[in-house]
């Protein structure tokens, strides 16, 4: 009976002594975590997409905590996350415009025409270093191999018709896909009445109608059609580009495209 | 003499890792880069010296004179895990990096069974205190070697054209394999 007390009080005094050392250490060695991270570590969605430009929601949580990063750089979160982010740090508790991911490319399977069979491996990557970038018409098109759909977490960007679609309800603007895209197809657009070119050549109009029957010709129509001072679209290098800051989605050029390139895009998402 | 001798045998012809197959976890997992491995070697070091000096002297000074050495394995381990504990506020506090590149691995040290197999290793021995630090401190400084030779050894294989089948793990183990091959040769020595 004595021989298990004497265990007991040998294996607890150990204990103790180790637990007293180590709470004095601790409290040696502490180091501060900000209150503030912790509680905007808790708010932030936790998957770890690194669309804000930091190592994860703790960097993110981190830098907004120290104040180098604003309250609304999560844009998975939105601007619900983003307000209440706003208040524990003090600051402005305005939401970051809401994005949504857009693909540059109207040239289905039906549309643009491939020149010869392609049978290598089905990554828009390695399509790229086959002759003429792919069995595609259009250099510049969308290969329909799908990186982007692999790039996304949220299931938000599917290959219809051998071309990339985003689906806009699930879109969270993480930009895997923008940065997943060898062709730079995907392109960050604000979620709002806007108008959005769906093609990025840079081809001569002759070059793309060859080609492609939903290519962008660079005619300059929608230039002079819009209704903005100084225009909110304007052709650049062969292709018409929408100035998403001006561009108050009054569809004239849309309408007026001979090759309805142009998409308009309403307020919901 | 027979000290420097006991370290000797410790860190080369008894290493740890490549002849007793002790603490392989931290040994495959922090062996990717070499910066890593260093701070891994180092917090393996302190960890395994004190605890063989504590353990031993716990062992002498109260287990062994009431007869309780049967209790050897749960206070080793209760101070193996409070010396990594504070391993841990250390590393955090100094080098927030190395803390954020050692990741889990950290914490594991409690589990590796390098030190609880020395702690308990220099009481089967009969070892007294100091011998046992030093023969803790050997084995400490064996796990460091093999673990940055395994280091340095995969830093220069990065890049190197290996088939298929034997990416990543199947390559480190073949390598771990031949590495303990090649200290079977100390065998002699002593």
């Amino acid at each position: 009976m004595s021989g298990i007390i004497i265990a007991a009080i040998v294996v607890g005094a150990t204990g103790i002594g180790l637990g007293f050392f180590l709470t004095f250490m601790g409290k040696k060695f502490a180091v501060e975590v900000d209150e503030k991270e912790e509680q905007i570590r808790a708010l932030l969605p936790g998957n770890n997409c690194g669309a804000c430009g930091f190592p994860g929601c703790d960097g993110a949580a981190a830098a907004i905590a120290k104040g180098d990063a604003a309250p609304n750089i999560c844009p998975v979160g939105g601007p619900a996350i983003a307000e209440q982010i706003g208040e524990i740090t003090g600051g402005s508790a305005e939401a970051a415009e809401v994005k949504t991911a857009f693909v540059m490319c109207a040239g289905t399977c039906d549309k643009a025409k491939d020149l010869y069979e392609y049978d290598g491996v089905k990554s828009c990557l390695a399509a790229g270093s086959a002759p003429g970038g792919g069995a595609k018409g259009c250099s510049y098109g969308c290969k329909g191999f799908g990186d982007c759909v692999a790039a996304c977490d949220f299931d938000a960007i599917h290959i219809v018709d051998g071309i990339a679609v985003v689906d806009r309800d699930k879109c969270v603007s993480c930009g895997a896909c923008v940065k997943a895209c060898p062709q730079r197809l995907i392109e960050l657009i604000p979620v709002k009445r806007t108008a959005a070119v769906e093609c990025n050549s840079r081809d001569m109009g002759k070059d793309v109608l060859a080609v492609c029957q939903a290519g962008c010709i660079g005619c300059h129509m929608c230039e002079k059609e819009c209704p903005i001072p100084d225009g909110a679209i304007h052709v650049e290098k062969n292709i018409a580009k929408v100035d998403y800051s001006k561009c108050v989605g009054c569809g004239k050029c849309a309408a007026k495209c001979p090759k309805k390139v142009i998409k308009m895009f309403t307020v919901k998402k | 003499m027979s000290l420097l001798l006991l370290a000797i045998s410790a860190a080369l012809v008894n290493n740890v890792v490549l002849s007793q197959f002790l603490g392989l976890c931290p040994f495959l997992g922090v062996s990717k880069k070499i910066n890593t491995s260093v701070g891994m070697s180092g917090a393996v070091i302190v960890v395994i010296t004190a605890a063989s000096a504590i353990c031993s002297a716990i062992y002498h000074f109260i287990l062994a004179p009431l007869n309780l050495t049967y209790l050897n394995t749960i206070v080793f381990i209760l101070v193996i895990a409070s010396l990594v504990q504070f391993m841990e506020m250390f590393i955090k506090k100094s080098n927030p990096a190395l803390y954020q590149s050692l990741g889990v691995f950290l914490p594991l040290i409690t589990t590796n069974c390098a030190v609880l197999g020395v702690a308990l290793s220099n009481v089967q021995k009969n070892y007294d205190i100091w011998t046992s630090t030093i023969n803790g401190f050997g084995t400490a400084l064996g796990f460091a070697l093999a673990i940055l030779l395994l280091a340095s050894i995969r830093e220069r294989n990065e890049d190197n054209d290996v088939p298929k089948s034997f990416k990543g793990m199947p390559h480190v183990l073949l390598t771990a394999g031949l590495m303990s091959i090649a200290f079977f040769g100390w065998a002699g020595v002593l």
